[in-house]
């Protein structure tokens, strides 16, 4: 392993400014540091640090997200083998490996395009390569529709990565979650393509169907006043929807990690669940069709609810930063998912824009949570005058 | 009895290398030192020059802002050397002892039967009064000051530090002098901060509050906060426990004696104990011959390793500290060390295999592990400050420059020290001590 190191030490020189290979700068540098923790060690301050770093913080959300992606490969090729019919004659690894095909074409598209933009950026800004990427270029392909285009993904990813976050200033900076821009910007951009029937299970065109498919997730169903949808299935995982999206079981295994490492925020999560629950309650009190009287807890595993309140709503940069924030934050994120979805007949799935519109108002809860606490703070700090007079 | 204070936030960081209870003397040194840089706030005019010779408790300089604030040397010898910096700021105003030619004698006196303008007198003229620091904006204290009271902590939780219970040992009469000494300086209390079983708990004429909770809970900033918190236009004081005892001799005996007790600590020293000195002692005289042999580099730190500073064997021991810490450097790359199991890696994040390990002490280095980033992750911080300020929103301010936020949050309440923690676990590599002294000085600039 030495030589690896030997060549970007040498290498290292001829990227500084001026020198000839300049440009490159970033490129060396994002791949040394990932190669190698650099030996850098402290100037000011604190003599030792944690061992943590945002490198390992976005590779445990990528390690959380890992059993949606396989489970996403695995129900990619069981819908298609479903609604071909030939579900029973065909083997395990055979249904993995078709998903497996579809699935990581967009994967790699999204953190082609993705890094690749973020490498400019780096050396347009003179920055150093930030990992926020890592986790959103896997974020992208699990919300997406398996039959988007990948010219799509690549254009979706190349907005969200400069209009979702460099544009603000980088990792850190952004306002909304990097990935759900990339899914809103097809939404709106593509309808036709991005909604619909068709797009949810990989089919061959003009292959030939089983009789009663229709292709709906059930989301769409239950929208369409039918219900009656297999509640396994659906906690399971075993149903039409975007890729990373559909099994509740994988997305709570990844909740579990997050939660014990602690890297994502267990009470966003919570209080997301709660809102949802809450908002599902409260339209079964007052159900006047199907869709109203589907029982609330059932919400929570259809669609992309698990999903965003798991990974998207936990994102730290776009999410409220005061823990009094937070909770106000994701039970609102409950509440909006629900009533869009089942409110408003335009959009059959919620989640999406019910946490972009949180990730907007983010920073006004903190305002006034802040608020709050200075006006505590003044409060204490004339009854500790009083009690000292 | 005293009111026990629970703080739950916080963290006990495992660093290897803790100092046996084991007191060993050394000799008296080639020569001392006393640092003008220890004491912000301070801006010295000196008294002496190269060459001057000294008794023990002679002035060496003054503030030129308060006249009466002067240092005086800890040990009687010659004047050998004024080493300056940069824009010939003094850094060091070195003595080498000589022939024994006594100590001045600033009159010995029982605290009690004196008033409090001859107390501030005493301490003004025999160079203690700089050992008084004032909050907010943890500087030297000013004799206009008006302290509403004098908060001592006699703990301290941070990594490896000494423990007072063992070296004040022997020494309550003077520290109890002491107290008596401050208590004549304030019209409020003397605070008094012990942790559990503590020999401080005998200690009169104070208000004693026990805290207990990991680091910081040994900071005297939370223990105000806890207590008393400060209000806008407020001062109060702190002093450290061994600084007590400087004025309990003074007053027992007239004369200054700067004798202390220091730990001497961390993975890379060979018999971790406590060795009896004096203030200013050099760095090469305390450590030669005590740090292990190694083919990698080490650091040695005058205090602890959140926030001592960083000394070279020809340096001398911070003022104020009471502590030497050794680790390793750590200036090596590490191949892919951020995907690493980490059993060997102390973390407070639980993303290491370390955390399912409790109770091992950890060797740590002076590596970043990893680069600076931005702001990402936001409810770190709030873990280890248990006290009620919102660390990341505060540290925005800063950085904002916004002195009416920076007030309102609390800029008061902090010092570096109560925030090196979040330094320490904080994934983006922030230097949030930096920012914090920066928010400070602002204040200071600002608002005087």
């Amino acid at each position: 392993m030495k030589f690896i190191r030997d060549f970007f030490e040498r290498t290292e020189p001829l990227v500084q400014k001026g020198e000839k290979y300049h440009w490159l700068h970033s490129v060396h540098d994002g791949f040394f540091t990932f190669l190698y923790v650099p030996k850098n060690t402290a100037r000011s301050g604190t003599h030792i640090h944690d061992y943590i770093d945002l490198k390992r913080t976005m590779s445990v959300v990528v390690l959380a997200l890992v059993p949606a992606l396989l489970f996403g490969m695995y129900n990619t090729g069981y819908q298609h083998f479903r609604v071909l019919g030939e579900l029973d004659t065909t083997a395990f690894f055979e249904i993995f490996f078709y998903g497996l095909l579809k699935v990581l074409p967009i994967v790699i598209v999204s953190y082609g395009v993705g890094l690749g933009l973020e490498f400019v950026f780096a050396q347009l800004r003179g920055h150093e390569i930030n990992e926020g990427f890592l986790v959103s270029g896997m974020l992208i392909p699990l919300i997406m529709p398996i039959e988007t285009p990948l010219w799509m993904i690549g254009v979706a990813t190349a907005f969200a990565v400069v209009f979702g976050k460099e544009v603000f200033g980088g990792t850190g900076m952004n306002i909304w979650n990097p990935a759900l821009v990339a899914r809103a910007f097809l939404f709106f951009a593509y309808p036709a393509q991005m909604s619909g029937n068709s797009v949810w299970v990989s089919l061959k065109e003009g292959a030939q169907t089983i009789d009663s498919f229709t292709g709906a997730t059930p989301m769409a169903e239950a929208a369409a006043g039918n219900t009656d949808f297999s509640v396994s299935d659906a906690f399971l995982g075993f149903i039409p929807g975007s890729i990373g999206e559909t099994s509740t079981l994988a997305i709570l295994i990844g909740a579990v990690i997050l939660i014990i490492t602690g890297i994502g925020n267990w009470k966003i999560m919570l209080s997301t669940v709660l809102g949802g629950v809450v908002m599902g309650a409260i339209l079964n009190l007052f159900a006047v069709n199907a869709y109203m009287a589907l029982p609330f807890w059932e919400h929570l595993i259809i669609g992309g609810f698990a999903f965003g309140a798991v990974f998207m709503a936990t994102d730290p940069v776009s999410a409220s930063q005061t823990q009094r924030g937070k909770w106000i934050y994701g039970f609102l994120i409950g509440v909006l998912a629900i009533l869009i979805r089942v409110v408003n007949p335009a959009y059959p799935e919620g989640m999406m824009l019910a946490i972009l519109i949180m990730n907007t108002f983010a920073p006004l809860i903190d305002h006034y949570v802040v608020q709050g606490h200075i006006k505590r703070r003044l409060k204490r700090a004339s009854v500790a005058q009083r009690t000292a007079a | 009895m005293s009111k026990v204070i629970k703080l739950r936030k916080g963290l006990n960081i495992k660093l290897q290398g803790k100092a046996e209870e084991k007191l060993e003397t050394l000799p008296t040194p080639s020569t001392v030192a006393i640092k003008p840089t220890d004491f912000p706030g301070l801006i010295p005019k000196l008294s002496v020059k190269a060459g001057s010779e000294v008794k023990t408790g002679d002035a060496l300089f003054y503030d030129k802002y308060y006249p009466d604030v002067v240092l005086t040397a800890p040990m009687g010898g010659i004047v050998k050397s004024v080493n300056r910096g940069e824009r010939r700021r003094i850094l060091e105003i070195v003595i080498e002892p000589g022939a024994d030619k006594g100590a001045v004698d600033f009159g010995s006196a029982d605290p009690a039967s004196l008033n409090s303008d001859e107390v501030k007198n005493k301490l003004l003229k025999s160079g203690l009064w700089p050992f008084l620091r004032r909050r907010p904006y943890g500087i030297t204290a000013s004799p206009a000051d008006k302290p509403k009271a004098i908060f001592i902590s006699t703990f301290d939780t941070s990594p490896l530090a000494p423990n007072y219970n063992f070296i004040l040992e022997g020494q309550l009469k003077s520290f109890q002098t002491g107290v008596n000494a401050l208590a004549k300086l304030t019209e409020g209390k003397v605070h008094l901060g012990v942790n559990k079983g503590s020999i401080f708990n005998s200690v009169k004429n104070v208000e004693i509050n026990e805290f207990e909770g990991p680091h910081p809970a040994g900071n005297v900033g939370v223990q105000i906060h806890h207590v008393a918190p400060i209000a806008k236009g407020e001062v109060v004081w702190t002093i450290n426990v061994q600084d007590v005892l400087f004025i309990g001799r003074l007053f027992e005996t007239g004369k200054v004696d700067f004798t202390k007790t220091i730990a001497m600590s961390g993975s890379e020293i060979k018999k971790p104990q406590y060795y009896k000195t004096i203030i200013g002692a050099p760095v090469s005289e305390l450590t030669d011959g005590k740090i292990t042999d190694t083919d990698y580099k080490q650091r040695i730190i005058s205090g602890n390793v959140l926030t001592g500073e960083k000394v070279k064997r020809e340096n001398y021991l911070g003022f104020f500290d009471s502590q030497i810490t050794v680790i390793p450097e750590g200036d090596e790359y590490e191949f892919l060390g951020w995907a690493s199991l980490g059993v060997k890696k102390f973390s407070a994040s639980k993303t290491f295999m370390s955390s399912l390990l409790p109770n091992k002490q950890y060797k740590m280095n002076a590596n970043l592990h990893g680069g600076e980033r931005a702001f990402v992750l936001t409810d770190q911080y709030d873990k280890v400050v248990p006290m009620d300020v919102l660390p990341v929103i505060l540290l925005k301010a800063i950085l904002a420059n916004d002195i009416d936020k920076m007030e309102q949050l609390g800029i008061y309440e902090i010092v570096e020290e109560d925030f090196a923690l979040c330094e320490y676990i904080c994934t983006s590599k922030i230097k949030v001590q930096d920012i914090v002294r920066s928010g400070i000085d602002t204040m200071i600039k600002e608002l005087g």
